[in-house]
């Protein structure tokens, strides 16, 4: 609760200072202001992919099932907010240079290319059943990718040098105080999104596996043993009016 | 001396069985000269060495893939994961061994891929030969790996594109920028990452 209050206030904070505080860009103008979003949400999608990979390493050293199911969360919240820092660049591409796309931006073909990644982690975790082997290859594909994303950002940056001749700087001007400050107080409330819709999923993937649980337990109490007394010791309107 | 021994034990199954059933090879070969019939009709006239150059590498891929999704196919029909990870060895053994004929399978479609390239397209020098053989090695290190996650899945051939093309992407922006030592980063960072986590893929521990 308190972190959602706290995620709240500094979203309205950053939200008034990247509209009334800080300055219009000179070159760039209005539209310069997406930059407050755009990178503090991909900077967030690393810390969660880099969660992820942390979790998956724990989960590896330790067996603990919980580290698989906060590895697995954090690397869902890393795919959406890696969604939303492609959809604001493909925003900010279009308002600077007139077009959805462009390859010239290496964060934005890095992020591409760690969305095609994770997306595929989803694929590999729902084609295996549940289990120590399900969380033990999530777990060393979330470690790959981690190490994907610096060789990638290197890779990328080098096929510049075939590609595009020209580079595209990504923040123009060094950034004034005021603009670094709101900058930092976006990524804050990012970062504490993050946190709160981490803790919300894990918390609801928990409820939804102690469910599951005691579903099975009531069915099995419900198909085996004699009838009567262990089924009258547990709630179940839908099973015993059937 | 054991863990070698282990290693040369599982590639040699490996190349017998493929020198027996003749499955895998020819398949590569015939796909990677396909690729490249296809890429001449989809390529406009004289786009020039770099355009060539790139589709040598995306048909590489493409035919790598295609060998690796055979590699572990015959360990999960007849069950053989299970006898492998049971026989007294070091699990990255298998890795390795596997590693090693999946290598010679590359290395063999390529000593006939790369002159019918040059035959076809446009010649090629020492150092595109040097950044495929480094290349290979990539290839074989991560494929391996991500096939026998691929084959452990309900979804199986489905499964090993989609997880083996972003991680094949340095490979390719290395290939065609021909940058060796960023290929040889490359395998040396994961062929280490490969060797050190693929028990956990194989068997739970």
């Amino acid at each position: 609760m308190k972190l959602a209050a706290l995620t709240t206030a500094l979203f309205g904070a950053a939200v008034a200072l990247i509209f009334f505080y800080a300055p219009t860009d000179a070159t760039l103008g209005f539209q310069q202001r997406i930059f407050y979003f755009h990178v503090p949400i991909a900077l967030t999608s690393y810390a969660c992919f880099g969660w992820g990979a942390w979790k998956a390493l724990r989960y590896l050293r330790t067996r603990d099932e919980r580290a698989d199911l906060e590895s697995y969360v954090a690397i869902h919240q890393g795919v959406v907010f890696g969604a939303l820092t492609l959809i604001t660049g493909s925003i900010w591409a279009k308002a600077s240079w007139g077009v959805w796309w462009t390859w010239g931006e290496d964060e934005l073909v890095l992020f591409l290319v760690l969305f095609l990644f994770y997306c595929a982690y989803f694929m590999l975790r729902f084609s295996v059943e549940a289990g120590p082997m399900r969380a033990q290859m999530s777990a060393v594909y979330a470690l790959f990718g981690v190490v994907l994303i610096p060789v990638s950002f290197l890779a990328i940056r080098l096929s510049k040098q075939f590609l595009h001749p020209q580079v595209f700087t990504l923040h123009g001007p060094q950034m004034a105080h005021s603009q670094f400050f709101t900058f930092c107080v976006a990524w804050a409330a990012m970062l504490c999104l993050f946190a709160t819709l981490y803790h919300v999923e894990l918390a609801g993937k928990r409820i939804d596996a102690h469910l599951r649980e005691l579903r099975e337990l009531l069915g099995r109490r419900l198909d085996g043993g004699p009838q009567g007394a262990q089924v009258s010791a547990l709630p179940a309107p839908e099973r015993s009016s059937s | 001396m054991r863990y070698a021994q282990d290693t040369w034990a599982l590639a040699r199954k490996d190349l017998l069985l493929e020198l027996r059933a003749k499955e895998t090879l020819p398949s590569m070969l015939l796909f990677i000269i396909a690729a490249f019939t296809v890429f001449h009709f989809a390529i406009p006239h004289g786009t020039g060495v770099v355009a060539a150059r790139g589709l040598l590498w995306s048909a590489l891929v493409f035919t790598a893939l295609l060998g690796l999704t055979r590699a572990f196919v015959a360990e999960r029909e007849q069950g053989m994961f299970d006898a492998l990870v049971l026989a007294p060895c070091d699990r990255s053994a298998i890795w390795l061994g596997k590693t090693v004929a999946v290598l010679c399978f590359l290395a063999a479609a390529e000593v006939v891929a790369l002159p019918a390239f040059s035959i076809f397209f446009t010649g090629l020098d020492g150092r595109t030969v040097a950044a495929v053989a480094l290349a290979d090695l990539g290839i074989a290190a991560v494929g391996t790996l991500f096939g026998a996650m691929a084959v452990a899945g309900r979804a199986r051939e489905l499964m090993l594109p989609l997880l083996f093309l972003p991680m094949a992407i340095p490979i390719v922006v290395g290939g065609v920028g021909r940058y060796l030592w960023f290929l040889a980063l490359y395998d040396a960072i994961f062929a280490l990452l490969a060797w050190a986590s693929f028990e956990y893929v194989v068997a739970e521990t």
